[in-house]
């Protein structure tokens, strides 16, 4: 299946691209991780718990980086085995541009699954991958920008209305 | 005639036992001791096996054996049934099908491992902890990307992907290829007849039981044609002497052909249980039916039909790729050559015709006889480069159909593939179908659409189907490595009731009523005194199974010769108590009498006779009222119809309803109406199917897209209407003596051309005039996107 979208962010470029290659954002943003080691270099681990349709399965995966250009784009592939209940794998395109007041995030996913899942037919299957997508960014975006999205980076003047992420960072 | 013999539409006796939940099939069977089977199967469509690590799961509870593709290596492979060589004369090209996959997993389905455990959910929570580490290669699924890549291999020893590059038939093609050059129109039409999953409503199932005091295997699994699945595990795949196998295929919940095939899960079921000395029980779920049962059809045709202006057919030739999956299965090769090439003059004088098939490997599940089985195949793309035709040069549908027919003064008629039709009059069920369709009236219905805003669309097929299959002299000749006669042992028992052991299956056909009607009648004793004894290698002679609307006319031919010997032995007893020359004795009504005197015995006295021969001439006179029948046609049947479908189209949605199906068929005799009616619904629901709303769909990886119903779309009561079926236009079967023709595949083989030829009527009618195809299934989104074009 094909993906793609793109979300503007409120954050500099600089702190999306720490945030994306940082494993304990990506643990906090990926539904149902339930863990997430290793490092850029090496690749990261990953265990997520999810149900799809009626298939609830432990996927353990590798994720790789590659074809990093320093702040601009990078390519996230990975691949999942949830055992009986088959196996995804994919990857997504993404790359960060510089817009007004923040970042704008373009990514652009193309994934196969198999076995029991795949079984489940395009519907659940196209509507689980856009479901996943849709709350990865949204949790990434929170992670970045913080809850308060309506103000602007540069009114932000308080350490509480930043993100979880930017307080740890000190940005 | 009783009034429960021949020709009587006696209700089907098997229907109260099916109704009430008191059918016996192979997932109601528990023997003591019982243990669980669950496959691995392949969640990618090719990989090669490195190693399959079952250590962890042999550790988990209740778990008792694991096999592996490893264990069954030494077996023989599931052999093909019919040997097809290519057009250059080289053999056919015939990986081994091993019992499970070993070195290569080729489908998603793929079976790598049995695991048996003292429950079923132990066995499944076991499979999930089997480690197969399975290095993936790409998936070849697209048949012209496997045969044009011939680097690219399903089977490592076989370049290119092609089991065969068939030609039917050859020394005609130079012929035909000048007919086509010199002819005043061509029309061509490229067509794909999609893949269909066979949803049985009982999915397979298989116990196997071997017995450690006497070496015996027994096999209870759900076969349409249990003799064949003995011969084939015996013979080829496991080497068990056939004395020391029984095969019990009890009630059997529908096979439209996907249940004639020996499957690699019986084999590994026996197995297990010598291994365990337990029984071993699998029931396939129906992700795994829809993984791993034979799917059906799977053909990319171009057709060519030349013609002169006035729309005689000069001849007609074919290309088509056929998909046979990833192994070959028992019928595949037959299914797309001599099942479909030798069809391809369908009821017409085509006087040239050539048929090429290419059979080739992909990494999808294996594709075999499916309700029909080439014959749908074949009348689809005749009957739709004939409508394709009639529209290019402004004739009328019929008309066209019409003046190419076989004439009735023409039998026995050899067409120019290999097939001589015996007997048939194709006007007659053509005019008894304008009839009983009010065609005339069908300008009058398309107004009344047309004010509801709907576009509607008649479509006819006039078809005709060789089956009983089959002639074991002929099928010997293209191919078949088995005869294909039946059999039948009468039994009949002292006080004068009977015990008929059949070598066909019935797993909805009906026999447990029919073939007592044909008994009764012969005998003139009532057909409740008349029993049917099928599917127990041990209790009934030789015979190949039910398939190919075979049973009535191969198998019930047996039952007239074993009653035409009962009778002949029952003479002679009777000339014995009558004190009579056999000659003299006379069988009518069911009594055995001396010729022009009112001497006489009832056919119950001669039966207790036979058992209680105290007075016997024991030199010439045997005791006993038993007799066994081998029959084997002279040729196939040919049964014949003509159809018509009306459809309306919604045009804003592209949603197409059945608003009306006429069926005009010539079966020759019918021995239940009742019966052949219910055949002919059930084969025109699936046709309907599979022209509106069945598809088998992989993706490009090889990925089942339709695994469920959530996606697979059967045909439900509301997508089709109340059929209107006849079969009163009958002309006999000329070579068996109850002449009787097939009715079991009829429909599904005639209705998808008629439901299609409606759709694009419809939507020329509709204004859409260049739409001149659209491909099965014609689903909404499809017919939509064709208005819009």
């Amino acid at each position: 299946m094909d993906l793609s979208d793109s979300r503007d962010i409120k954050a500099s470029p600089a702190h999306v691209w720490a945030a994306i290659l940082d494993p304990d954002v990506l643990k906090a943003c990926v539904p149902g991780c339930e863990s997430m080691t290793g490092s850029v270099a090496d690749g990261f681990e990953a265990v997520v718990v999810q149900k799809v349709g009626p298939v609830s399965a432990r996927f353990t995966g590798v994720v790789q980086l590659s074809d990093i250009v320093e702040g601009q784009s990078l390519r996230i592939s990975g691949e999942g085995k949830g055992g009986p209940a088959g196996f995804a794998k994919g990857g997504a395109n993404v790359t960060l541009e510089p817009i007004e007041g923040g970042t704008r995030l373009t990514y652009d996913v193309k994934a196969n699954v198999g076995g029991k899942i795949a079984q489940l037919g395009s519907r659940i299957i196209d509507g689980f991958a856009k479901k996943m997508a849709d709350e990865f960014f949204t949790r990434f975006q929170d992670a970045v920008e913080g809850p308060d999205s309506e103000e602007e980076i540069a009114e932000e003047t308080t350490e509480k209305k930043k993100g979880w992420f930017k307080r740890m960072i000190g940005a | 005639m009783p009034k429960d013999g021949i020709g009587a539409s006696t209700v089907r006796r098997e229907d109260v036992r099916f109704l009430t939940g008191k059918g016996r099939y192979t997932a109601d069977i528990n023997l003591r001791h019982q243990t669980y089977a669950v496959f691995c199967r392949s969640d990618i469509a090719h990989g090669r096996i490195n190693s399959i690590d079952t250590a962890a799961a042999m550790a988990m509870p209740g778990v008792l054996a694991i096999m592996t593709g490893a264990d069954f290596a030494a077996m023989g492979g599931n052999p093909a049934g019919w040997h097809i060589p290519s057009r250059d004369g080289s053999a056919m090209r015939e990986p081994k099908r091993p019992v499970l996959a070993h070195g290569k997993v080729r489908h998603v389905g793929d079976a790598y491992a049995i695991v048996v455990a003292e429950t079923l959910e132990q066995a499944r929570d076991a499979a999930a902890a089997v480690n197969a580490d399975i290095t993936e290669l790409e998936a070849i699924v697209d048949m012209a990307a496997a045969v044009a890549n011939p680097g690219h291999r399903v089977h490592d020893e076989i370049d290119g992907n092609l089991a065969f590059d068939w030609g039917w038939i050859e020394d005609n093609r130079a012929a035909v290829d000048a007919a086509f050059a010199a002819a005043p129109h061509v029309t061509t039409l490229e067509l794909t007849n999609n893949r269909l999953a066979p949803n049985a409503m009982e999915t397979r199932a298989s116990i196997g039981d071997y017995d450690p005091g006497t070496g015996d295997y027994k096999l209870y699994t759900t076969s349409q044609n249990p003799h064949l699945s003995r011969l084939l595990i015996a013979a080829f795949v496991m080497g068990i002497p056939e004395n020391k196998l029984t095969v019990v295929a009890p009630d059997v919940g529908g096979g439209f052909g996907s249940k004639i095939y020996h499957y690699g899960e019986e084999a590994a079921v026996l197995a297990a249980s010598k291994a365990l000395e337990r029984p071993v029980k699998w029931v396939a779920d129906r992700s795994e039916a829809f993984l791993s049962d034979a799917h059906g059809r799977d053909h990319v045709t171009k057709i060519q039909l030349a013609l002169d202006k006035q729309g005689n057919f000069l001849a007609l030739r074919t290309e088509t790729l056929a998909n046979v999956g990833a192994y070959l299965s028992n019928f595949s090769t037959a299914t797309p050559t001599f099942l479909h090439g030798t069809l391809m003059a369908g009821p017409y004088r085509t006087p040239l015709v050539y048929v090429n098939v290419k059979a080739v490997f992909t990494n999808t599940a294996p594709v075999d006889a499916y309700r029909g089985a080439g014959r749908p195949e074949a009348t689809y793309s005749i009957e739709r480069v004939i409508d394709k035709a009639a529209h290019e040069l402004g004739l009328d549908p019929l008309a066209i159909r019409r003046q190419n027919f076989i004439q009735p003064d023409q039998y026995p008629y050899t067409t120019p593939v290999g097939l001589v039709y015996d007997t048939g009059n194709y006007n007659a069920t053509l005019d008894k179908m304008i009839e009983l369709a009010d065609i005339a009236g069908f300008e009058k219905r398309a107004a009344a659409s047309k004010a509801k805003g709907k576009l509607r669309g008649i479509g006819y097929s006039t078809w005709i189907e060789a089956c009983g299959i089959a002639p074991s002299n002929l099928v010997g000749v293209l191919g078949a490595r088995v005869g294909l006669y039946d059999a039948a042992t009468v039994r009949v028992n002292a006080t004068g009731n009977i015990s008929v052991m059949t070598g066909a299956h019935s797993h909805g056909q009906g026999h447990e009523t029919v073939f007592p009607q044909i008994v009764a009648d012969m005998l003139g004793v009532p057909a409740s005194s008349v029993d049917i004894v099928h599917g127990d290698t041990s209790k009934i002679p030789f015979g190949m199974g039910s398939y190919g609307s075979r049973s009535l006319a191969v198998c019930g031919t047996a039952i007239t010769k074993a009653v035409d010997k009962i009778i002949a032995k029952g003479k002679k007893i009777a000339a014995h108590m009558l004190e009579a020359a056999e000659g003299d004795i006379e069988f009518k009504d069911g009594k055995f009498s001396v010729a022009g005197t009112d001497k006489a015995k009832a056919f119950g006295e001669i039966a207790f006779s036979a058992y209680v021969p105290h007075n016997y001439p024991l030199e010439t006179l045997e005791p006993g009222l038993e007799e066994t029948a081998f029959y084997d046609p002279a040729n196939f049947t040919y049964p014949a119809g003509a159809y018509a479908c009306e459809v309306e189209v919604d045009p804003d949605t592209g949603k197409v309803t059945v608003e009306s199906f006429t069926c005009a068929d010539d079966f020759g005799n019918v021995i239940n109406p009742l019966i052949v009616q219910g055949q002919v619904h059930g084969g025109v629901a699936q046709g309907i199917g599979q022209a509106l709303l069945e598809n088998v769909a992989y993706d490009a990886q090889g990925q089942l897209l339709s695994g469920s119903y959530m996606d697979y779309t059967m045909p439900r009561a509301d997508d089709l209407p109340f059929y209107t079926v006849d079969h009163s236009c009958n002309t006999p079967c000329t070579h068996n003596p109850l002449g009787v023709k097939g009715c079991g595949e009829a429909g599904a083989i005639g209705s998808p051309p008629a439901v299609i030829n409606a759709v694009v009527n419809a939507l020329q009618r509709g204004g859409h005039k260049a739409v001149t195809h659209i491909e099965m299934p014609a689903t909404p989104a499809r017919v939509w996107a064709a208005m819009n074009a």
